[in-house]
């Protein structure tokens, strides 16, 4: 006992003198053997049992006389035995607090008497006699332990103590040293074998010791910890959170831990201990697995050596947090021992019973405080990584001894609980997993709305959610266990067997999630994935009719990735067989749906041998069966490609191996099957310029057209959402036109019911619409008419483009009519109120151009539009603040009693000053444009100039953005009709840049600078700043210009400059 | 030698060109060609007497083994019962040409009639449970924990019926095996690989027709 006391009990340093039992697990077994032993100890040796110790063992209890009973004296508080040792002492006094005994029979006495309190008095007892040994046996023994320490054996032990004890000669005392020593090994080997199984940590002790800190987060004062969190939420049936290939290496889960007092702690818990690591946030980051620091035996330990707040507090925590699993932990051993009383020794079995129990109650919920258990978990050992649960049991080695009869029952017990638990775990983990499912789409299926924004397709993520597996009580299905079966003949079997296997699990309706997470589950995706890299033409072909479908579950998607199978699948395009190659490439397009999937798609060379397989000839009319597979093929990989295209790099990586031709050579195809993905991947990768230009340049436009006529909605959709994107280019609106297009768009606009079409219909119209001769083509078929129609009850998806089409058909002026007949002012400026920047941009634009004629400005006015616009000033985006400043120029310019309307919007004249602060260049030019409007209402004016809008306009003048620099001149100008406005421009330093514009090459900056000039030029010291800066020779060259206003302008500044001279050099003749 | 060898080669073109008009597949060449590794198989008859015979079991057989890669005893005897048409335990030249047509360029039809064929070991025109079985009985690794090692292997002729016994009789027809092989085409070759693969018939005519041409 004094060995294993001293040596293997983990004491706390913390505390002085006596020292305290840590409560650490193994402490908790080293006290339940000793208690064990000591309550044995009476019936077992009664004669040595009796033999009164050297010096009483003395402890403070918790024991009150009341507690004892008849075989005490009892008076008041203080109890005594009555039995007395040689000198009269009674062999158990009791002076509270403190209790003093002389014997085992006292002490097994005292400790059934503690009842539910025993193993704390156990533990007071050995806390506070640290060497027992002494006490029991006297001083003797003690030197003689000292001096052989623990490498004697028993037996030359005993000659010693006898050479020493041969004047007592007590037999019994050498008995009872034998007994204690006996113990004492007992006790040290268990803490070997504990020690040993420490350095194992397992997902369960992981699991514990997390949910143990995790109480050490709260709030208040015993908070110790910040934040303990998993990188992932996603745990395997295993218990493990690390993925898969991490778990190969041992690794159970990445934990992030902010300390109070350090800096947050990236922390990596493996079988083999737990270690810092180089910041893994969050699951899937390559690079962070890497060990930073030594290796720590549990997260305790880890803490402590890393945040000392941690370390000084968590001795406390412990205390309060282990208080009700301790006293549980012993009435449980209670019961156990109930029924093994008399047995002589603790057998390993009943130990490895003892932990079943635990490991069982382990599973109870309010078990799940801070005690550790380092038995490998029964359900870690029967499920394993990826094995099927069934067999475990089968597995387990027997026990060969007399009580084997009861460890098999506990094993019997336990396995069904473990089985029903993954069962559950499974069953439910399906749950999530069928929601998201319903978003995948099949390789024909709709394209994402949102899949006709320029970029598309990089927003168009699979996001790779962790898999949440919930613990409930649904059973498994059957085809779980038929599908187990067939996965077992899968790897057990010959390529006969196998090729029938797989036939017979292409039965199994594989779209259905169950079976697909039950292959997974049962290992299955893992064999069939090697079988990928046999030389087996029947079992590749055969695996990859089963990926293909299971391939549709996101899930199986990602396990399929983590396993590198994606890899395997890409070896097979290189396949001379066909049948392999193009049901390699479908599957391919199923899992290549996640960005992480598609970049090893592309890192691997997949996209080259991907392209590789478009190379057939698609067009001719008969095929031979051997063509028809080659055409069967390129489908196959042009589907593949479509999922690839999704990724900009794998955009770049098609055309960079040849695929633009080869696309557009199948866009010839007859076939809706194969168009389909064909123009799917052109409509996708048509977001980038290189392929835009490619499109147009390789001819493609006119099938895009043609194909316009198909009846597949779908092809339609992807052939117009196509030449929405390209149609950004002149020659390809053109185009367009050329091959009578634009009829077959607008007749799209008839299937308003399929919106992702009339979506794309929409957004090619309005591309197109960008060329006025399209617009009057587009009249001709009475498309306007269609698409103010579209203005209301239609998503946003389509708003956007219908009111971008308006907006570019407005710059007709008869089409203002047309849009104001057809009820569409009212619908659009209902639209001001939406929150959809790019349809507020468009429906600003849209506002904005119907607003230049006076019959709709009447009607907006009226609907308050223009306030609604106004408001939109105050938009976050950049484009929205300026599309609305644009519109808001021919609203003023319109409007009735404009000056009046805008002093009634409150603070808007504020708000548009402030807006000389933005940092966008187009912003800027929209809002002095703006300001130039107001600026024609003195009032107005007078306002604005209250508001500081001078020095701000002349801050903006050192610009070089000839657009700004046009719209800020006129600004300018317009400001200078108030007061000293000339005067403070030309202190705030206005002019000297606004003489630099007239250099600019932009005629239009010339005029409204001119203009700018000529107003500026009424202030004399204006005057004088001009000419310093030779302003008058680019005005003499201005006043040769056509336009009488810009002519009047140079020449009215030239005049004023020239009447300043005269009155200089008239008042210096005066002088 | 040549004599004899001018001779034969007259006598052989005018059986080729007679064969040819019989057997699909060939032309007049190729089965020239296959009539000379047939001669060349059988070896240079050392009793005139039976020079008319034909391929026997283990020549064949080895045939199928060195050429082909197959190794089940089972199916290489179906093999030769199915190129044997007449029953006699030796494959003649005409049973060969015939024979390898289906083997090397069977249609769809023929081989399923051929598979077919060299599945019905008792030639009874059904595959049975027992003939399954023992055709499968040696598919699986045999696990020693189960207490019936054959166990997997009768799961499998059930599940495979399950497939493939569309009429429910337990047992399968030709007509049977034929559904079941268009609906799934790696059905053809159920029980045991017994078609050559694509490299092996390569490799094989590459050896047959062109070689030999070069002689």
């Amino acid at each position: 006992m004094g060995v294993s006391l001293t040596r293997a009990a983990q004491w706390t340093t913390a505390s002085s003198g006596t020292g305290k039992l840590e409560f650490t697990p193994m402490n908790e077994s080293l006290l339940k053997e000793i208690l064990h032993f000591v309550e044995q100890f009476s019936s077992q040796h009664p004669q040595e049992a009796e033999h009164v110790f050297v010096e009483p063992l003395q402890w403070s209890t918790t024991l009150v006389a009341s507690d004892f009973k008849t075989d005490y004296d009892i008076s008041e508080s203080v109890v005594q035995s009555h039995e007395k040792d040689s000198e009269g002492h009674p062999l158990l006094q009791l002076s509270p607090p403190n209790v003093y005994v002389r014997s085992f029979s006292q002490l097994s006495k005292l400790v059934h008497l503690a009842d539910d309190k025993k193993l704390e008095e156990v533990r007071a007892c050995l806390e506070e006699n640290t060497d027992p040994m002494v006490k029991i046996l006297g001083p003797s023994f003690a030197s003689i332990l000292e001096e052989e320490g623990t490498h004697t054996d028993g037996l030359s032990l005993v000659r010693k103590v006898q050479e020493e004890d041969q004047g007592k000669g007590s037999e019994v005392n050498v008995k009872l040293f034998l007994l204690l020593q006996n113990m004492d090994n007992q006790l040290l080997s268990q803490c070997l074998k504990e020690t040993s199984e420490q350095v194992k940590l397992n997902p369960v002790t992981v699991k514990n010791e997390v949910e143990l800190l995790k109480q050490f987060c709260s709030e208040g004062e015993n908070r110790v910890l910040k934040s303990v969190r998993y990188t992932s939420d996603d745990e395997f049936s295993n218990g493990c959170r690390a993925p898969p290939w991490r778990q190969v290496l041992g690794e159970i889960c990445y934990l992030v831990i902010e300390p109070l007092d350090t800096e947050t702690l990236y922390i990596t818990c493996s079988t083999a201990g737990v270690f810092l690591n180089g910041c893994i946030k969050q699951e899937g980051e390559e690079s962070g697995y890497g060990r930073t620091s030594d290796i720590y035996k549990d997260l305790v330990t880890l803490l402590k050596s890393r945040s000392p707040h941690f370390s000084e507090n968590i001795n406390n925590q412990h205390f309060a947090v282990q208080e009700l699993p301790s006293t549980q932990e012993i009435q449980h051993v209670e019961s156990v021992d109930a029924e093994e009383q008399g047995q002589p020794q603790r057998s390993y079995e009943q130990q490895e019973k003892n932990v079943h129990e635990k490991a069982r109650q382990q599973h109870s919920p309010n078990k799940a405080g801070g005690e550790k258990k380092y038995e490998p978990c029964p359900r870690w050992k029967n499920l394993g990584l990826m094995s099927p649960c069934g067999k475990a049991e089968g597995k387990k080695p027997s026990k060969s001894s007399g009580k084997e009869k009861s460890g098999e029952v506990q094993k019997k017990k336990l396995g069904p609980g473990a089985k029903t638990k993954m069962k559950a775990e499974f069953s439910v983990s399906s749950l999530p997993g069928r929601l998201s499912s319903q978003k995948i789409k099949t390789p024909a299926g709709a394209v994402p709305v949102d899949g006709f924004s320029e970029s598309s397709s990089e927003s168009e993520e699979e996001e790779e959610q962790p898999e949440r597996r919930p613990e409930s009580n649904t059973d498994l299905p059957p085809e779980y266990w038929q599908i187990q079966k067939l996965v077992k003949y899968l790897k057990g079997g010959n390529q006969t067997a196998t090729v029938l296997t797989l036939c017979a699990m292409t039965d199994f309706n594989l779209m259905q999630e169950t079976c697909q997470l039950a292959i997974r589950d049962v290992g299955g995706l893992e064999v069939l994935i090697n079988l990928l890299d046999t030389d087996e033409v029947k079992c590749k072909i055969g695996s990859l009719k089963i990926l293909r479908k299971i391939s549709h579950n996101v899930q199986i998607r990602r396990t399929i990735i983590d396993m590198g199978g994606l890899q395997s699948i890409m070896k097979i395009l290189d396949s001379p067989v066909k049948d392999l190659k193009a049901l390699a490439a479908e599957t391919i397009a199923n899992v290549a749906r996640f960005r992480r999937a598609r970049r090893t798609v592309r890192q691997y060379g997949g996209i080259k041998k991907l392209v590789k397989l478009l190379d057939c000839v698609p067009n001719l009319v008969n095929l031979t069966a051997n063509q028809e597979k080659d055409v069967e093929v390129a489908r196959c990989g042009a589907l593949a490609l479509w999922s690839c295209s999704k990724s900009t790099k794998n955009k770049e990586a098609i055309r960079k191996a040849g695929g633009i031709p080869l696309l557009g050579r199948l866009l010839k195809s007859p076939r809706e099957s194969m168009l389909i993905p064909v123009v799917g991947t052109l409509q996708e990768c048509a977001s980038e310029e290189s392929y835009r230009i490619a499109i147009q340049s390789e001819g493609m436009i006119k099938d895009l057209v043609k194909n316009l006529s198909s009846d597949n909605d779908e092809l339609q959709m992807h052939c117009a959402s196509a030449i929405f994107k390209c149609a950004e280019d002149k020659q390809t609106r053109d185009l367009v036109r050329k091959y009578k297009g634009l009829q077959l768009l607008v007749s799209l606009l008839s299937k308003a019911d399929n919106k992702q079409l009339l979506a794309a219909a929409t957004g090619a119209i309005w591309k197109c619409s960008i060329s006025m001769e399209n617009v009057a083509k587009f009249q001709e078929y009475k498309a306007l008419e269609t698409l103010a129609g579209l203005l209301m009850d239609q998503p946003e998806e389509v708003l956007v483009n219908v009111v971008g089409a308006l907006g570019e058909f407005a710059q007709i002026p008869a089409n203002k009519a047309t849009i104001r007949k057809c009820g569409g002012i009212k619908s659009l400026v209902n639209l001001l109120t939406g929150t959809n920047q790019a349809l507020l941009v468009n429906v600003t634009k849209a506002v904005g151009a119907c607003a230049t004629d006076m019959d709709n400005m009447v009607i907006i006015d009226q609907l308050d539009g223009v306030r609604l616009v106004w408001s939109l000033l105050k938009n976050s985006s950049a484009d929205v603040q300026s599309s609305a400043a644009w519109a808001l120029c021919p609203c003023i310019k319109n409007a009735k009693d404009a000056g009046e309307m805008v002093r009634s919007l409150v603070g808007g004249l504020e708000l548009i000053v402030n807006l000389l602060k933005s940092t966008n260049n187009e912003v800027l030019a929209s809002i002095c444009a703006t300001i130039a409007q107001i600026a024609k209402d003195k009032e107005n004016l007078a306002v604005l100039t209250d508001h500081g809008v001078v020095p701000l306009l002349a801050k903006l003048t050192n610009t070089t953005d000839d657009r700004l620099r046009r719209h800020l001149a006129d600004a300018i100008g317009h400001c200078c009709m108030w007061g000293s406005n000339r005067a403070s421009f030309g202190d705030a330093g206005a002019v000297a840049p606004l003489v630099r514009y007239l250099k600019s090459k932009d005629k239009a900056v010339h005029q409204s600078t001119a203009m700018a000039l000529y107003q500026l030029s009424k202030d004399p010291n204006n005057c004088i700043t001009m000419h310093g800066k030779g302003v008058v020779k680019p005005l003499i060259h201005i006043m040769g210009s056509d336009d009488e206003m810009l002519q009047e302008a140079a020449a009215g500044c030239v005049r004023n400059i020239r009447l300043l001279a005269l009155a200089n050099s008239k008042a210096q003749l005066f002088i | 030698m040549s004599e004899m060898s001018a001779m034969n080669r007259k006598l052989i073109q005018a059986l080729a060109e007679t064969i040819s008009k019989q057997v699909e597949h060939f032309n007049k060449t190729e089965v020239e060609f296959l009539i000379r590794e047939f001669n060349v198989l059988l070896g240079e008859p050392t009793v005139p007497s039976r020079a008319a015979s034909g391929l026997d079991r283990g020549r064949f057989r080895s045939i199928l083994h060195n050429s082909f890669g197959m190794t089940d005893d089972m199916i290489m005897d179906g093999v030769f019962r199915t190129f044997d048409k007449d029953n006699d335990s030796l494959i003649s030249m005409k049973e060969w040409i015939e024979g390898m047509s289906v083997f090397l360029r069977g249609t769809m039809d023929e081989k399923i009639k051929y598979c077919f064929h060299v599945y019905d070991l008792n030639a009874d025109n059904y595959i049975s449970r027992e003939e399954m079985f023992h055709m499968l009985k040696n598919s699986l690794i045999r696990q020693p924990t189960e207490e019936d090692p054959d166990e997997g292997v009768k799961d499998l002729v059930e599940i495979t019926l399950k497939k493939m016994d569309h009429d429910h009789d337990g047992r399968l027809s030709f007509a049977d095996f034929e559904k079941a092989v268009r609906e799934e085409n790696l059905l053809l070759e159920a029980f045991g690989t017994c078609l050559p693969d694509t490299t092996s018939i390569e490799a094989f005519e590459q050896h047959v027709f062109q070689e030999q041409l070069e002689q």
